[in-house]
């Protein structure tokens, strides 16, 4: 009955006019019908896309499907290596979105049924929906790197996911001897936060420059170029010279081709490479759950309709986050956000056959080089005329000729967007 | 009179849809600044500021001088539109709204600051020097009150709104204005240099944990 008296009579300065929707037939809308909504992963895309709609029409049923009681935020986690932060200030809990009357289950999807509108969990519960979110950020490809697996991940940490990868990294940090190398392998594009290796690589050189001086890092890089490349160069040059060498990919010949984690060697198709901390970023895919339901493309990530984030493969499921080709934008928690807000849109948008708000998009990445030493990427994205592409219309980096004083803002400036990010998810 | 309820409900129905397009417009450029400005424009801080209940023309004067960082181009900005007239053009220099802000028209910078300066007053929890925040009420009563009135909370004559906004924040504002690398109307000079002149920079973070100190509480 809420519903009923909520959609038919509508307050227009202090007049009461009958909406009448149902008697002239325009609205789709079953009058006591509830609409239901399954998102599946609560990370920086799901929560949002969850909260937005919930915010946008209450009566819409709204169920986040996250296999972890716990979640920790990859953003912010380098600084967990660089010793500034703790791993417990990235956690957080699902509570604050049940407050919004969001369903959060804790299990797995293991299958998604698209011509009956279902998920089926782990626990064999099966959640029918009209409308389906898919946030389940990326999966790690373990055989991409020979050697590489599960259980050398635990000697040669990844730390791509947040939480025990990132403390067991820090772990080996802490033990390493003071004239230690430590090689990190980024994958080749494209992959999750495309400046985060390299903000990786300064935080641990902050750690390494008070604590280890001696040390080295070694950047086995299957790439030739890089997320804010002058950037982080003349912040390496500046605070850290000496420490950090990059090999291109050229080099390299397209990076770390095989591992040992016995010998602790990380070899490309040219070299072995020994270090005391060697941290592989290995290639990446959509989460499994988009692989298995068929929604990603022979490039193993998800093609959308950029407007809706909509699957352009199944109709009914929406695909955001660095799951999805988002085009223009990186694979970042704030174009996550962003993603999972205008996905929001389009979906109360189709659910009440009304149109949709014109798309707009956002994406700021910050990264640590030092407490007192941060560097940005901003850009605010429109969609092209085309629809083919989330085209940036403003941005760009921080400039390469930033005031100290400038350059100490963006750290403080990164911390508010985390704080403001983190309760946007989840409060 | 079927024609004449037909007639009516169907313009209702389309003056419904038409409010909930302009909602969702609202909603959808908004969303974009509360990741780092805070649900409402209430950041949780502490270096990004607090938007909520700034006045429409102090908004869409920020975002206008982070658009047009030439001078000539945001007078041009604010002349050549009659709904920026109470608009004051202060340049201001930025680490990165410059950047963000010109992806906004001016449609839609008033449409967001027209958002924001609707929104209560948020009072940022933050700790704050007792001390200081009743020497800083003085320079305030002194200096600022004439123009930040209500205990800063006001946002008249287009003042910024200071009571509760996040004190790095503040503090970075006052350096920017005093090193020149943000403008400010001519009075407020006079007034910030006789301060700094009488009660030194100390006065500055007085003013800050004076207007940190500023609550629903005093209500």
């Amino acid at each position: 009955m809420e519903n009923l008296k909520r959609r038919n009579f509508i307050k227009l300065g202090g007049i009461s006019l009958i909406a009448g929707g149902a008697a002239l037939g325009a609205p789709n809308i079953v009058l006591g019908a509830t609409r239901k909504v399954v998102v599946i992963g609560g990370g920086a895309g799901g929560t949002i896309a969850a909260k937005y709609i919930k915010k946008a029409d209450s009566s819409i049923d709204v169920t986040l499907i996250e296999t972890n009681k716990t979640y920790h935020t990859c953003f912010m986690s380098n600084e967990v290596l660089g010793g500034n932060r703790k791993i417990e200030a990235l956690r957080y809990e699902y509570e604050g979105l049940k407050k919004h009357g969001i369903n959060v289950v804790h299990s797995s999807a293991s299958a998604i049924d698209v011509d009956n509108k279902k998920v089926v969990t782990a626990d064999g519960v099966t959640l029918g929906y009209d409308r389906l979110v898919v946030s389940p950020g990326i999966s790690l490809k373990m055989d991409a790197i020979e050697g590489y697996d599960e259980e050398s991940a635990l000697v040669m940490p990844h730390g791509w996911k947040a939480g025990p990868q990132t403390s067991r990294l820090r772990q080996q940090l802490e033990d390493m001897n003071n004239g230690g190398v430590v090689i990190i392998a980024p994958p080749n594009n494209p992959f999750r936060c495309p400046p985060g290796p390299y903000e990786r690589v300064s935080q641990i050189a902050y750690y390494l420059k008070q604590s280890k001086p001696k040390s080295k890092i070694l950047i086995l890089d299957a790439k030739d170029k890089f997320s804010k490349q002058s950037l982080f160069t003349q912040g390496w040059k500046s605070r850290y010279d000496g420490m950090i060498d990059w090999v291109p990919g050229t080099d390299t010949g397209g990076g770390v081709t095989s591992v040992s984690a016995k010998e602790m060697i990380a070899s490309t198709d040219f070299e072995d490479f020994k270090g005391d901390v060697i941290n592989v970023i290995p290639p990446q895919e959509a989460g499994l759950i988009a692989q298995s339901s068929g929604l990603a493309d022979r490039s193993g990530w998800c093609p959308v309709h950029l407007d809706t984030f909509e699957s352009s493969i199944h109709k009914g499921i929406h695909v955001i986050g660095d799951a999805c080709v988002a085009t223009g934008m990186p694979k970042s928690a704030y174009a996550a956000n962003s993603q999972g807000k205008v996905c929001a849109a389009a979906i109360v948008s189709s659910l009440n056959d009304t149109q949709m708000a014109t798309p707009s998009y956002v994406n700021t990445c910050y990264s640590l080089i030092a407490p007192d030493y941060g560097v940005s990427i901003a850009a605010v994205y429109r969609l092209s005329a085309d629809r083919s592409k989330i085209a940036s219309v403003s941005g760009g980096l921080t400039p390469t000729d930033a005031s100290p004083e400038a350059l100490r803002r963006e750290v403080q400036y990164a911390y508010s967007w985390y704080d403001n990010i983190v309760a946007d998810m989840f409060s | 009179m079927l024609a004449l309820f037909k007639f009516s409900s169907l313009t209702a129905f389309l003056l419904v849809a038409l409010v909930v397009s302009a909602d969702n417009e609202t909603n959808m450029l908004t969303g974009t600044c509360i990741v780092c400005h805070g649900d409402s424009g209430a950041s949780a801080g502490p270096a990004i500021p607090n938007l909520s209940s700034m006045s429409p023309n102090y908004l869409m004067g920020a975002m206008l001088a982070y658009k047009y960082e030439k001078k000539d181009d945001l007078k041009h900005a604010i002349d050549s539109d009659d709904d920026f007239q109470d608009v004051e053009a202060f340049a201001r220099e930025s680490t990165i709204m410059n950047r963000i802000a010109k992806g906004y028209s001016e449609a839609e910078i008033k449409v967001i600051a027209k958002y924001f300066s609707e929104q209560k007053l948020y009072f940022a929890k933050q700790s704050h020097s007792d001390e200081n925040s009743q020497a800083g009420r003085e320079l305030h009563e002194k200096y600022c009150a004439s123009c930040h009135e209500g205990e800063g909370k006001s946002s008249e004559g287009d003042s910024g709104v200071l009571a509760g906004q996040w004190k790095p924040y503040f503090l970075y504002s006052m350096n920017d204005f005093l090193d020149g690398n943000r403008q400010m109307p001519k009075y407020m000079k006079i007034k910030l240099n006789q301060m700094i002149a009488g009660s030194g920079k100390k006065s500055l973070e007085e003013l800050a944990d004076y207007y940190a100190s500023i609550s629903n509480s005093l209500e």
